[in-house]
């Protein structure tokens, strides 16, 4: 099908609000009688709260309340943006309070105030008493599984799951195995770091509802889980997300939402606002779970993979919040990309005091692909076997059916990733310039990983995405979609679909500046890279269904005039046409003015879809990277890194550049500097700011380059499949297999950092 | 305690009533609802509450209301052009695609602003140090160069 609007880089319809500072991100919308809140946090690791003395804190002047566990609910609710599980074994852990007396990491949540300035809260939180009863922390997984350790959660045993899935036999399979080759990684905590730090304001409303306007990925599943938190019918709560600051993740998980509306319940509804330090964001948001893995394969002589055995344990901090299907995904994910015949994944989720981790971009596939592709170097440079030829050899091809997810692939482009990669990145000339120019103390070497992720969650949790489209007195769109907008484009990759479907200009199409839990239709919001996959089929149906409507009441209202039938009509560039001959029928506009206004047979023209989605589609890509590491400081440059990506159709190559350059900033950061990181003494979190957090400014990312393998994949809506957490997942293990392949010894973990570096080099650890 | 000071901001005259603990950037935010300078960090590491004093940018979340007493201060608000057009650097950052959350935007539309001022002709390398002091977690920086670069080229070709 020729499309019109489909894959043109359209303006997004946001961005001149955006680049003249008209957007209104949460903190700027004004309010009457705002009040401030603030947190009190727990300053030990591990203990409970013995007693609280808030008398000298309820004097400081301007401060109107102090809550304390004693004044929210006694209950306890999950806090994952996932949807709603009728299977109860896929209910969300609920192990969290709006307040705790338990403290489970240091900085817990343990009261909060509320004053008529931020600095009136701010002074009365410092004047707050506590005595605690300490226990021992754990800051690392072994810590907390040792014999004996205090349980986090009481009845844990400090584990939230370990499970085991897999395909074949694991014995046979090593049996057949011509070699084994064994290794270990590890991958750290890192954070979000979206420029928005968490923001939201609670009310009581006109109708007695209360509404919270929150920068969150999920306004659906907040407001359902607000109603969880305070054990109140769903309905009593509204949510509004205005223009959101970024999110990766962060904002998928409800985090200091409840709190917001149980402040503003303990000021009879009065506007409360909380809004998070970078600092608090940092360390008492969410992060990335850190992961180790154990992995042993078994390869026949040709380098085929006859056996795998995966072991991961991953730190879930002092929450669930998204709990084991992080670090349960990795083992579709590995299926995804490499056909194991036997295989074992042993996943291990384990509660210790560090931040609660939750979804992140790539949701715990960065960590896995750093694992296999990491290894499958190790792989390569132990056997001879060309790294290419390697992974070629073992990717899964079309038509595979993933043993662990259940799913068939449709489309799988690796290959092609390759070789348009090895042609962009100039490879071949690459490689042949290093080998020729090796020694002296600045020594280059590339590096490449391979991928696979989803589109959506699909078949682990339901899928549904909604849309509603009303035909405008003028011809124009009213377009309304439950899925988020939080700056990676989706309004308008959307507005291109219902364009592109119904057959008018792009600026015909109106999106909302707000999503709004009593206005937008359903759908589960932005995360698993699931909106133009999952909520793109809603939108697509919904484009089809309007633009039936369309015809056939062109037809009605044309038919004493024309003969055509509807099936001879189409709709082009706004006007309704005869197809055989392109004449015009209409315009949409006149077409519409007949709708609304006919005295006899006028009726607006909607369409309102939701959509199950009971598929998914596997996007692939790759990195290729060039680095040069100085062999006396052990720092790395980064002279050249390309992804090459398969998502099916791009549906508008500037925005998808844009999401592929951010994500691999992203996976530059993790690769090489960015970690979270503890004091062993305290618990307490050492550089929770952006200071000493390194996150990637403009002098540490490179010029990045971008290419995409565009083939239509038979089910994503429009041939496309999912794109936005993809770019993270795979340019950290390049980055580390080419500082291996410049300095020939071996760094296991990341972030790969000039420290590291100098280890491995003063040991001269092998490969 | 409160303090009166006389600033210039966007072009207009103004006389203030400030607390002498307050930040330039709630100052901006809250007593004049020019909300397009953002918060990121409070405390001069993200650059997202960049403005203009006396053609410098400076974070205005670490720089004390009472200290732009006598100063001439310009916001995004103060770079758009009084119709609501866009100035050339604005109109790069959308052509180019370099807006995604857009949090970020108004600080580094300040800052290129600031730096194209300064170094009309700069090379990537000054493009680069010249808005290190801004973070994007979004875009990777790459398109924000290439509607800073774009910028500097058309207005060279246009001399």
């Amino acid at each position: 099908m020729e499309h019109k609007v489909i894959g043109k880089s359209v303006e997004r319809w946001d961005a001149i609000a955006k680049v003249t500072g008209r957007a209104n991100y949460t903190g700027d919308i004004p309010q009457k009688e705002l009040l401030y809140g603030k947190i009190c946090r727990a300053k030990i690791a591990h203990g409970k709260v013995k007693s609280m003395d808030i008398s000298e804190a309820l004097k400081v002047p301007g401060v109107v309340k102090i809550l304390t566990p004693d004044d929210v609910p006694e209950i306890s609710f999950p806090t994952a943006g996932h949807p709603y599980s009728l299977d109860s074994r896929y209910v969300d852990v609920a192990d969290r309070r709006i307040l705790t007396r338990n403290v489970r990491l240091y900085g817990d949540e343990i009261a909060a105030v509320i004053a008529d300035s931020e600095l009136a809260a701010e002074i009365a939180v410092s004047k707050i008493k506590v005595e605690y009863e300490e226990y021992e922390f754990y800051l690392s997984t072994e810590e907390a599984l040792k014999e004996g350790a205090v349980e986090i959660h009481e009845g844990s045993k400090n584990i939230i799951a370990d499970t085991i899935n897999g395909t074949g036999d694991l014995e046979a399979g090593f049996k057949d195995a011509d070699f084994i080759v064994e290794d270990v990684c590890a991958t750290p905590i890192v954070q979000h770091c979206q420029m928005e730090n968490q923001i939201a304001y609670a009310y009581k409303d006109v109708d007695n509802r209360w509404v919270c306007v929150s920068s969150t990925q999920i306004p659906h599943i907040c407001r359902r889980i607000l109603g969880q938190a305070f054990g109140m019918p769903w309905g009593k709560f509204r949510v509004i997300k205005p223009f959101i600051g970024g999110g990766f993740g962060n904002k998928q998980d409800i985090t200091i939402e409840p709190l917001a509306v149980a402040m503003s319940m303990a000021v009879g509804g009065k506007a409360v606002m909380l809004d998070l330090h970078r600092e608090e964001v940092f360390a008492w948001t969410r992060v990335r779970h850190a992961i180790s893995y154990k992995i042993k394969m078994g390869f026949t002589k040709d380098g085929l993979i006859t056996a795998a055995d995966i072991d991961a344990i991953s730190n879930n901090g002092a929450y669930a919040s998204h709990g084991h299907s992080v670090v349960a995904k990795g083992g579709g994910i590995t299926t995804a990309l490499y056909k194991i015949p036997n295989f074992r994944y042993r996943s291990r989720t384990v509660y210790t005091n560090t931040a609660a981790a939750g979804a992140m971009r790539g949701y715990g596939t960065p960590q896995i692909i750093y694992a296999l592709e990491t290894f499958m170097n190790k792989v390569s440079m132990q056997t001879g076997i060309d790294q290419f030829e390697l992974r070629e050899k073992n990717f899964t091809k079309v038509n595979d059916e993933n043993p662990l997810l259940h799913m068939t692939q449709h489309s799988m482009s690796l290959r092609e990733c390759f070789e348009k990669g090895k042609e962009v990145f100039k490879w071949d000339e690459k490689r042949k310039f290093i080998d020729e120019n090796k020694g002296g103390d600045y020594v280059k070497g590339l590096g490449i990983a391979a991928f696979a992720y989803t589109s959506g969650a699909y078949p682990k949790t339901m899928e549904i995405g909604g849309c509603r489209l009303i035909l405008n007195q003028d011809g124009s769109i009213k377009m309304m979609v439950g899925a988020t907008e939080i700056g990676q484009g989706s309004d308008a990759v959307f507005s291109q679909m219902v364009a592109d479907t119904v057959g008018v200009p792009y600026e015909w199409i109106i999106a909302d500046a707000v999503t709004d839990t009593d206005i937008a239709p359903f759908d589960t919001g932005a995360y698993a890279s699931r909106q133009t996959f999952v909520s793109g089929m809603a939108v697509k149906k919904a484009a089809l269904e309007l633009k039936g409507k369309i015809l056939e009441a062109s037809y009605h209202f044309s038919k004493r005039t024309n003969k055509v039938t509807v099936d001879d009509m189409d709709i082009v560039d706004g006007n309704i046409i005869q197809k055989h001959d392109g004449q015009i029928i209409e315009g949409l506009g006149d077409l519409a003015l007949n709708t609304y206004y006919n005295m006899h047979e006028g009726h607006c023209l909607t369409a309102d879809v939701s959509n199950r989605c009971t598929k998914n589609a596997y996007p692939y890509g790759i990195t290729m990277a060039e680095v040069e590491v100085d062999k006396k400081t052990g720092k790395v440059e980064v002279l050249s890194i390309l992804n090459v990506h398969d998502s099916g159709r791009i549906i508008n190559p500037i925005l998808a550049e844009g999401q592929v350059e951010g994500g691999m900033a992203q996976g530059l950061g993790y690769g090489l500097a960015e970690e979270l990181k503890y004091d062993a003494k305290t618990g307490k979190p050492l550089n929770n700011n952006l200071l000493d957090y390194k996150m990637p400014t403009s002098m540490d990312v490179p010029d990045l380059s971008v290419a995409f393998v565009e083939i239509d994949d038979p089910v994503g809506p429009y041939g496309n499949k999912s794109l936005g957490e993809p770019p993270l997942c795979s340019p950290a293990p390049a980055l580390r297999n080419a500082i291996i392949d410049a300095l020939g010894i071996y760094v296991k973990d990341i972030p790969v950092t000039p420290q590291k570096i100098i280890e491995a080099l003063s040991e001269n650890r092998e490969v | 305690m409160l303090k009166t000071i006389n600033c210039k901001i966007n072009g207009r005259d103004m006389e203030l009533q400030v607390d002498i603990r307050e930040s330039l950037l709630d100052m901006l935010r809250d007593r004049l609802h020019l909300t397009g300078t953002k918060q990121g960090c409070g405390v001069g590491e993200c650059g997202a509450c960049a403005v203009l004093i006396d053609g410098q940018t400076l974070d205005s979340c670490i720089y004390m209301a009472v200290w732009a007493d006598g100063k001439e201060i310009v916001t995004i608000e103060g770079i758009t052009n009084d119709d609501g057009s866009l100035s050339d650097i604005q109109h790069n950052f959308v052509d180019k695609g370099a807006i995604q959350c857009g949090f970020c935007t108004p600080g580094f539309v300040v800052s290129a602003t600031a730096l194209l001022e300064e170094k009309p002709n700069p090379t990537k390398a000054e493009i680069r140090r010249g808005l290190s002091g801004n973070l994007c977690r979004c875009t990777g920086y790459t398109k924000i160069l290439d509607a800073v670069e774009s910028t500097a080229e058309q207005r060279g070709n246009k001399k």
